[in-house]
């Protein structure tokens, strides 16, 4: 059986979903941030598939993944620090106890 | 390559770099925010050259300069130099990082400034993020349990919205094969032929995406949150600058890719959230007892506003469209000045409870009158923008034809007075704690002055701007 644009989506909804309900479920914000960055890769996973069987020629759905990988990068560089930042005022990151401010 | 379409940007970004090289030798602070204010000036000299019309094109039509991204630009660089003023006092509670702190701020204002001047999904996607990840860091920024809890939240809250809005941009660039907003415009019809409901599911995921930036329900819950938690500065920055750069992306997107031909019933989504908006913005107002929170809700309900003007620019309305853009401008104005005047009486009585403004009006005579100045444009009385922008915006969506919607917004707009005037009511008839009088600092009060003059004139005489606003929406719906 042949691997076609169809399977790649199946696989990109799948990583999309775990992350989402994972983002939304768990505790741990470094694993919320965690769920969030397979959320990410799911959407490159769409973008590669799509560039390759919709738009053989050009290179825009690559392009487009390249730069959220890196825009994902700074973001998981920004948002550890400031889990370290809260960690240090309350020594937790659970973030049903991060709650100074009605959530 | 036509770089120089790019100038305020570019300018923005080597005053930041200044600024942080500046941190580290100079020893009296407030040069920083000269340094700011004088490379918004700059920035804003170099908008005044960008071609307005017709509209030109740089980076492979990435990049566009018209009238629309012009006048967003003028904003945002209003508000960044505002901000910029208002924290010159306030800064000193970061002790050793003030040069990041402007520095962030111009960066964020340049991320702004890119999204309302983009017309392609990985630019809008990049302008979003620089916006963003620096409002991440400056929400966080006075490293206290509340402050370093607003950005975490801002933070895990904003990073689920990208991926949410990036999996809908991955989804139409698959449909129609393009990133361009108008060749996506153009390809749409194939792409609901080939699949519709992907196009509905990659719309309603556009919408959470920017509805998120915008804090429209149900997106809102990080709002109050990190309004609270945030400096005031910040507070203000991200409640009309980030707010006003979502309104301009949604604008762009949903009225040139999305189109007009009813492929997508985009309007419906957002009338029925609009509705939402406004209710739960203004009705959870009603019980807020922090003036930080209560302007969160306030702006969470104007927004829900501005939605209404949103599904009134379906029709390809061009009077809707400046209805929106006028409105967004006059709240920019007066939230500011809002902010502005509780920075100033907060930074002396440390409190912002509702309460410790209890006869504000006779410790601070100047400041009070400002915030009540302020209060009454949000709630919609002339003489104040507040009033002529909520006019052109609800009058366009008469016009379009969303009658039922307006009314709601006017039923809001009365519950929404209730809150506002409560907070005139403790400033003027409350008793004073103590007799002490309440001073600003001179940059503060010149900030002030700014925005009120302003939220003034564009109240009586809003004929000027609002022929520049047509413009604006001329380049955008053409």
């Amino acid at each position: 059986m042949a691997i076609g644009l169809d399977h790649f989506l199946v696989l990109s909804a799948a990583m999309f979903s775990i992350g989402l309900v994972g983002a939304l479920s768990k505790r741990n914000a470094v694993v919320i941030l965690m769920c969030i960055e397979i959320m990410l890769n799911a959407v490159n996973v769409a973008m590669v598939a799509f560039s390759r069987y919709v738009t053989p020629v050009a290179l825009t759905g690559q392009v487009f993944a390249i730069f959220i990988m890196t825009v994902a990068a700074a973001e998981a560089a920004v948002g550890l620090a400031l889990i370290i930042a809260v960690y240090r005022q309350r020594q937790t990151v659970d973030v049903q106890q991060i709650d100074l401010m009605k959530w | 390559m036509n770089l120089s379409l790019l100038g305020p940007e570019i300018v923005l970004g080597v005053i930041a770099v200044i600024i942080v090289l500046l941190d580290l030798v100079v020893q009296k602070k407030g040069i920083l925010a000269a340094v700011g204010v004088a490379g918004v000036l700059i920035a804003a000299l170099v908008n005044g050259w960008l071609p307005m019309e017709p509209a030109k094109y740089a980076f492979d039509k990435m990049l566009v300069s018209d009238s629309f991204t012009v006048l967003f630009n003028f904003a945002f660089l209003g508000i960044a130099g505002l901000v910029i003023l208002s924290s010159v006092d306030y800064a000193k509670k970061f002790r050793r990082s003030q040069g990041e702190y402007y520095a962030l701020v111009l960066l964020s204002t340049a991320g702004m400034m890119l999204m309302a001047s983009t017309r392609e999904l990985i630019s809008i996607y990049i302008a979003l993020e620089l916006t963003s990840i620096s409002l991440y860091v400056l929400a966080a920024f006075l490293r206290d349990g509340k402050s370093s809890e607003a950005g975490l939240k801002y933070m895990l809250l904003g990073a689920l919205s990208s991926a949410v809005l990036l999996y809908g941009m991955a989804l139409i660039f698959g449909l129609t094969g393009t990133t361009q907003l108008d060749q996506i415009a153009s390809s749409i019809t194939v792409a609901k032929a080939i699949g519709q409901s992907a196009l509905i599911l990659a719309t309603v995921l556009l919408v959470a995406g920017f509805g998120f930036k915008i804090a429209m329900v149900p997106f809102q819950m990080w709002a109050p949150d990190v309004y609270e938690g945030a400096p005031t500065p910040i507070t203000a920055f991200l409640s009309v600058g980030s707010k006003a750069a979502g309104f301009a992306v949604i604008l762009r997107v949903f009225n040139i890719s999305l189109g007009h031909e009813g492929f997508v019933d985009w309007q419906t989504i957002f009338a029925i959230l609009a509705v939402l908006t406004m209710t739960i913005g203004n009705v959870v107002a009603l019980v807020q007892s922090n003036v930080k929170r209560l302007l969160a809700y306030s702006s969470i309900a104007q927004a829900g506003y501005v939605l209404v003007g949103v599904v009134a620019t379906s029709n390809s309305s061009q009077f809707a469209a400046s209805g929106v853009i006028f409105f967004l401008l006059g709240y920019a104005l007066t939230n500011l000045g809002a902010f502005i005047a509780i920075i100033a009486i907060s930074e002396k009585t440390g409190n912002d409870e509702i309460a410790g403004y209890s006869g504000m009006a006779r410790r601070a005579p100047g400041l009070a009158l400002a915030l009540a100045f302020c209060l009454i444009s949000l709630t919609g009385i002339p003489p104040t923008v507040g009033f002529v922008g909520k006019f052109y915006l609800f009058s366009s969506a008469v016009e379009a034809g969303w009658v039922w919607l307006v009314i709601i917004g006017l039923i809001n707009s009365a519950i929404s007075a209730y809150y506002y005037v409560r907070v005139l009511k403790i400033m003027y008839l409350g008793a004073a704690p103590s007799e002490e009088g309440v001073k600003a600092s001179a940059p503060v009060v010149t900030a002030l002055g700014l925005s009120l003059v302003g939220v003034l004139i564009a109240g009586i005489y809003p004929g000027p701007l609002f022929q520049w606003v047509e413009a604006a929406a001329r380049s955008l719906i053409g």
